[in-house]
């Protein structure tokens, strides 16, 4: 695909182009869904009915038009700010979570070959931690310059839980690495096409079961989402780490939120659930690549119901429980999937 | 007495959690499928077009009965004013022609802010005059002017009362038994 003559502008449009499809349509896209479809599907599932107030005259499309409605509201509003020494810092925060929450789906390959990923770098899934990772400077300053000591706890908390479970969901992570040999996530998705003894499909989830669990409760916990939330425990700390937030300010840090659901899901489908790759379809033709992005953002989906669910089933952790889950139970099972898996792998190549 | 908790000793699969959470899952969705596609167990009312209805003994605004004629059974004896624990009720009495009824009230005034909605003044009525069954919840307001409720405003919910009352002609107690909550001779 060459758009002009111009080769430094050719990348620097696709590169766009592919940013605008992926990032602003899709991951956006859902995103913004998800305010909507978390507070309805939490609803339905606790025998209530759920936002169906917003209004076109007498339009009301079952509650979807809250989806405008939210944004209006939150640009609306006053953007209060505490008496605080750092406003810029408070300012800030809310871009410090949000950036690195978009930046990341740069590597995310979302369908087969480079126009279906809007970087193609081999540091794959190690660029995904460098960058998610720095989502948590975001609340934490945020919580820090908000001058409020329930905020400053939400921080705390997020800083310690972020760095125990960093540990466990990298290492849960390396059985995968083992066993497709590559950080590349093209190629991590590209051998999981493949089929084992010819119909079981080669997919993450079927070699490495174990790793997806630790993989989802790793995420789900840095997400600081139930059953995680200590971070913003409503019931002992206001809100947490935004509770000197509002308007925009607070829609930074939700939308975040969504997006890294839409993230985990996404990361999730690339290196457990076989990526864009459908078992048994291989091909160039238009209508195999149609499918196989389908594939992709059906699977995403799915990944982000279970997430859903599982926030609206579990009843959350107690503080002292989740520093003990991460490092006493998640981190020496996640070893113990990794040794389990290096000698298991040593006799496969000897055979 | 001792009381014995049995308490919980939960296997190591329902420690690991897992299962448990998986299990949770399929609970959630069940529920969910349930109320999307089977019988809806949704117990939200839509407020505003929906309200629920009050239960028959549900003590609302206050309201004066009538007699037959439409005047008011009201007869001033100022029980009600006595028994209010709230001393919201003001009756400014008067003197009628009928000798057999003597007094009737010239003004009623309840001051709805202090009310308690306990009830005592219909305990107290001997003439089933007053009552607090109108079933309407008091209605806020932008003053307190609004909140007093003026003997107009309480005759304006009133409805005949079918008991007998002391001063009526023979003719209008129709069966001279006493129906309803309160009603006295």
């Amino acid at each position: 695909m060459h758009l002009v003559d111009n080769v430094l502008l050719n990348i620097v449009l696709m590169t766009l182009i592919k940013f605008a499809g992926f990032v602003l349509a899709f991951v956006m896209g859902i995103a913004t869904v998800l305010t909507w479809a978390e507070r309805k599907y939490s609803a339905v599932l606790q025998n209530r009915i759920g936002p169906n107030r917003a209004n076109l005259g007498t339009i009301r499309a079952g509650g979807l038009l809250h989806m405008l409605a939210d944004p209006i509201k939150m640009l609306t509003k006053e953007d209060f700010a505490p008496n605080t020494p750092n406003p810029i810092l408070f300012r800030l925060a809310p871009l410090l979570a949000f950036v690195p929450a978009l930046l990341v789906f740069a590597v995310i390959p979302f369908g087969p070959g480079d126009n279906f990923q809007v970087s193609n770098t081999s540091l794959g899934i190690l660029f995904i931690f460098a960058i998610a990772s720095l989502n948590v400077y975001g609340s934490v300053i945020g919580a820090w310059a908000s001058n409020n000591k329930w905020s400053l706890m939400g921080g705390l908390r997020i800083s310690a839980q972020m760095i125990s479970y960093e540990v466990a969901i990298g290492l849960s992570l390396c059985g995968i690495f083992m066993i497709y040999g590559s950080l590349d996530l093209q190629d991590i998705a590209r051998r999981q096409g493949q089929l084992l003894l010819g119909f079981i499909p080669a997919w993450g989830i079927v070699l490495q079961p174990f790793a997806f669990v630790l993989y989802l409760a790793c995420a789900i916990a840095e997400n600081k989402r139930a059953p995680f939330d200590v971070a913003e425990a409503e019931s002992e700390l206001t809100a947490g780490y935004w509770t000197e937030y509002s308007a925009m300010g607070f829609a930074m840090f939700a939308l975040a939120e969504f997006i890294e659901v839409v993230l985990i899901g996404c990361v999730g489908t690339t290196l457990f659930l076989g990526g864009w790759t459908i078992p048994g379809l291989h091909g160039d033709a238009w209508w195999i690549v149609v499918l196989e992005i389908g594939g992709f953002a059906f699977k995403t989906v799915f990944l982000i119901w279970l997430q859903m669910t599982i926030r609206w089933t579990l009843p959350r952790f107690r503080y002292d429980q989740i520093m003990r889950l991460g490092w006493r139970i998640l981190l020496p099972a996640a070893l113990l999937n990794l040794v389990v898996t290096g000698i298991v792998l040593t006799f496969v190549e000897r055979a | 007495m001792a009381k014995v908790v049995n308490r919980m000793h939960p296997d190591f699969a329902t420690q690991s959690y897992v299962i448990e959470a998986f299990k949770g899952v399929a609970l959630v969705t069940r529920q969910f499928a349930r109320n999307i596609f089977a019988k809806k167990d949704v117990v939200t009312v839509q407020y505003p077009e929906d309200r629920r209805p009050y239960t028959p003994r549900f003590r609302g605004k206050h309201r004066l009965m009538l007699r037959d004629d439409k005047s008011v059974r009201c007869v001033a004896c100022m029980l009600c004013a006595t028994a209010c624990p709230a001393n919201c009720i003001t009756i400014v009495a008067q003197q009628i022609d009928d000798p057999a009824i003597e007094k009737a009230p010239s003004s009623f005034d309840i001051d709805l802010l202090k009310c308690i909605y306990c009830g005592f003044c219909e305990e107290a009525c001997p003439c089933d005059a007053i009552r607090l069954d109108s079933g309407v919840h008091t209605i806020p307001s932008f003053t307190r002017r609004d909140q007093k409720a003026g003997v107009i405003n309480l005759l304006s919910l009133g409805t005949a009362s079918i008991a007998a009352q002391g001063g009526e002609h023979r003719a209008h107690s129709h069966e001279g038994t006493a129906h309803g909550r309160s009603s006295g001779h």
